[in-house]
């Protein structure tokens, strides 16, 4: 019986508290099945709607910029796919990031009521927008064969390439989630600033447009050590034949875990007493 | 044998009045950085100070204790919810805390969606779930409506999926709030018995909050007898109900007729939304009051009178239903529970009683219930106030008043 031993005391060491995470993994699925089941729940087009929206936006922003405003993609990847695997890229960082930082204050009654880690709460809410991605890469690989005679595709790349791109993006979203969502439970505000954040975002990363927009040279620089950016790019190179930079792709993943570092930190030393502010 | 639960010199500090506790808005801090230095000073409250116990296994402990004595701070931090501010708690084995039943339910969810979510919550693996999912089921009694989303149950559905969950726990120690106070009394009857099961003979330990005291003389060997914050009595628990009576004898809810009574006073309970769950108040503070009664025999007229009175015996303020154009006509015998909501209490701080009266008129002999002293609550000087002393005490009121100051133009 007393194989258990811990002690519950005022806090004050830093943890991750990996150990207890990993006691805990079935309720990473249980949050994420939820919140996915919840979304689709009573929509009649259930799960195509995470196929229909990014198909939607590509249609869109080809027209407008491809199109409209002459906007030029990398290499000769035609537009659509183009804007399309940016654009997935951008709603794991954009969902997940929307979803974790309200994640603390919607699931608020659980938390005043029941222990568990609660860095399960955001980084959950994050996997759902992985849930969404993963759907929405069938609209990505029918696109691909839709434009299969103007597209040369690397298949090595893509199977090297996609996964590093969607570890870097999940990665990122994971710090900047836990960040926002632990002070979005004591600063409302963030609940206005996160979607504004957002729509900023979305026009400092290279999405709609290639990330060699620039002519400066030190603004090119700041723009490929932006992690998102890196993602980006990584998921666009097998549609190219440039060399990929690979140790920017490791100052990438290095950023992204130094953000994964800060938000952890910041959550963990708040985590205590949220039950108390929220 | 070690103890289970060793509970070493436990304290748990609130802020009120002062920013911490509410929302901080980034503004407050934007647009006046400097504000904080000159704010006023923030009041704390200790919710608990020096609280220390052991709990052996297989031991089940009641603790009791007026509202606002600490019960619930304690239980939320056996259960991790919030850590103390001082102190620590050793404890050998997994606790699972059921603070409120039907946690994480979902209503877009169906039955059996919510059974594994719920589960999990609680802190069962699938495997667990899976192994204890047809006797959940049992218990509940919601079989046909397993694949209905839980929007579509009623309150009482729900609450008994919730507890079938809750009681299929496997911990090896169980923390409960209070769990029992709604439902049908057949249902709570399954469940005291449930938990008796769960204590006797599978030799668990469990730690028990509620104001059913006949609930913790059937089911608890141990009582904790909490007040404002701090541990009054532990042991056995028929005399920690002793004691607990005994130390109520001015608070108790006693009827005043008993033979024959058209209806009884249930219950009465104080919140505050100031200090949750406690019967504190700050001056000016909203007083919500629930009294809850029943009725045996239909009634035509029934006037529902509570009196607030101050520790000197005097009447503060005499409260009737039909003050607030509430008219009780022809109720039928059944259980009710009135609401009654004190706007702004103005009253000088200080502990008050009140007194319930019910009757078909305002004359004496159309009595049908009293009851003296049915509860009581403090108010305290708090937020509102800015002067920097105490209310005298001796001050029977507290009246709201506005102050000016001009340069006097001299007419002479």
């Amino acid at each position: 019986m007393c194989m258990i031993e811990y002690e519950i005391k005022p806090q004050n060491k830093f943890s991750i508290g990996l150990k207890e995470l990993w006691q805990y993994k079935e309720l990473f699925y249980f949050f994420t099945w939820r919140d996915v089941k919840v979304k689709y729940k009573q929509a009649v087009l259930g799960f195509l709607w995470a196929v229909l929206q990014p198909l939607a936006m590509m249609l869109i922003f080809t027209l407008v910029f491809s199109k409209g405003l002459n906007v030029k993609a990398d290499g000769n990847i035609p537009y659509p796919v183009f804007a399309l695997s940016g654009l997935l890229i951008w709603n794991i960082f954009s969902n997940g990031l929307l979803n974790s930082a309200n994640s603390m204050v919607s699931n608020a009654n659980i938390i005043k009521k029941i222990y568990f880690p609660r860095l399960v709460v955001p980084l959950s809410s994050i996997l759902v927008a992985l849930v969404d991605f993963c759907f929405s890469l069938i609209i990505f690989f029918c696109v691909i064969l839709f434009f299969r005679h103007s597209l040369s595709v690397n298949i090595i790349r893509l199977v090297i390439c996609l996964p590093v791109s969607i570890l870097i993006t999940v990665i990122t979203t994971f710090g900047l989630g836990t960040f926002l969502s632990a002070l979005n439970v004591k600063y409302r505000d963030f609940q206005y600033v996160v979607p504004f954040l957002i729509q900023f975002l979305l026009f400092v990363n290279p999405v709609l447009y290639s990330s060699r927009i620039f002519k400066n040279a030190a603004l090119n620089f700041i723009m490929q050590l932006n992690p998102i950016a890196g993602a980006i790019n990584l998921a666009r190179a097998p549609f190219l034949y440039t060399v990929i930079d690979w140790p920017m792709i490791l100052v990438n993943l290095f950023i992204a875990l130094l953000l994964l570092a800060g938000g952890i930190y910041t959550f963990r030393k708040t985590e205590a007493y949220f039950a108390d502010l929220a | 044998m070690k103890p289970i639960l060793e509970v070493q010199h436990i304290s748990k500090e609130f802020f009120i009045g002062g920013e911490p506790e509410r929302y901080l808005s980034l503004r407050d801090i934007v647009s006046n950085p400097f504000k904080k230095l000159k704010q006023p000073k923030v009041e704390s409250f200790w919710a608990l100070e020096d609280v220390s116990f052991d709990i052996m296994p297989g031991e089940s402990v009641g603790i009791i204790g007026r509202n606002g004595a600490g019960k619930s701070t304690l239980l939320k931090i056996l259960s991790k919810i919030t850590p103390p501010t001082k102190g620590k708690i050793i404890c050998r084995g997994r606790i699972a805390s059921l603070l409120e039943v039907g946690t994480g339910f979902h209503p877009e969810l169906t039955g059996r969606e919510n059974i594994y979510m719920n589960g999990s919550i609680l802190g069962m693996r699938k495997k667990e779930i899976d192994k204890h999912f047809d006797a959940i089921v049992d218990f509940s009694g919601v079989e046909q409506f397993l694949d209905t989303p839980l929007k579509r149950y009623s309150s009482g559905m729900q609450l008994r999926l919730a507890f079938a969950v809750a009681a299929h726990l496997e911990p090896e120690i169980l923390v409960i709030d209070e769990v029992l106070a709604v439902g049908d009394t057949e249902f709570q009857k399954k469940c005291l018995g449930k938990m008796e099961d769960v204590s006797k003979s599978e030799g668990k330990t469990i730690l028990f909050v509620s104001h059913n005291l006949s609930a913790i003389a059937g089911l608890c060997t141990k009582g904790i007898v909490l007040n404002r914050g701090r541990v009054n009595f532990i042991g056995e628990v028929n005399k920690a109900l002793t004691y607990y009576s005994g130390s109520l004898s001015n608070v108790g809810l006693r009827n005043q007729v008993s033979q024959e009574a058209q209806l009884i006073f249930q219950d009465i309970i104080v919140r505050s939304e100031a200090i949750a769950n406690s019967d504190v108040f700050f001056i000016g503070d909203n007083v919500n009051i629930k009294v809850v009664i029943k009725v045996f025999r239909n009634i035509a007229t029934l006037i529902v009178n509570l009196n607030v009175i101050n520790s000197n015996g005097e009447l503060m303020a005499h409260l009737v239903n039909e003050d607030d154009n509430l008219i009780l006509k022809n109720l039928s015998t059944g259980t009710y529970e009135i609401d009654v909501q004190i706007n702004e209490i103005m009253v000088t701080p200080g502990l008050y009683t009140i007194d319930l009266w019910a009757g078909s008129s305002y004359a004496g002999d159309s009595m049908y219930q009293m009851s003296k002293s049915a509860t009581s609550f403090e108010v305290i000087q708090g937020k509102r106030m800015n002067r920097s002393s105490a209310y005298p005490s001796n001050a029977a009121i507290f009246m709201k008043s506005k102050w000016s100051i001009n340069e006097a133009v001299n007419i002479s």
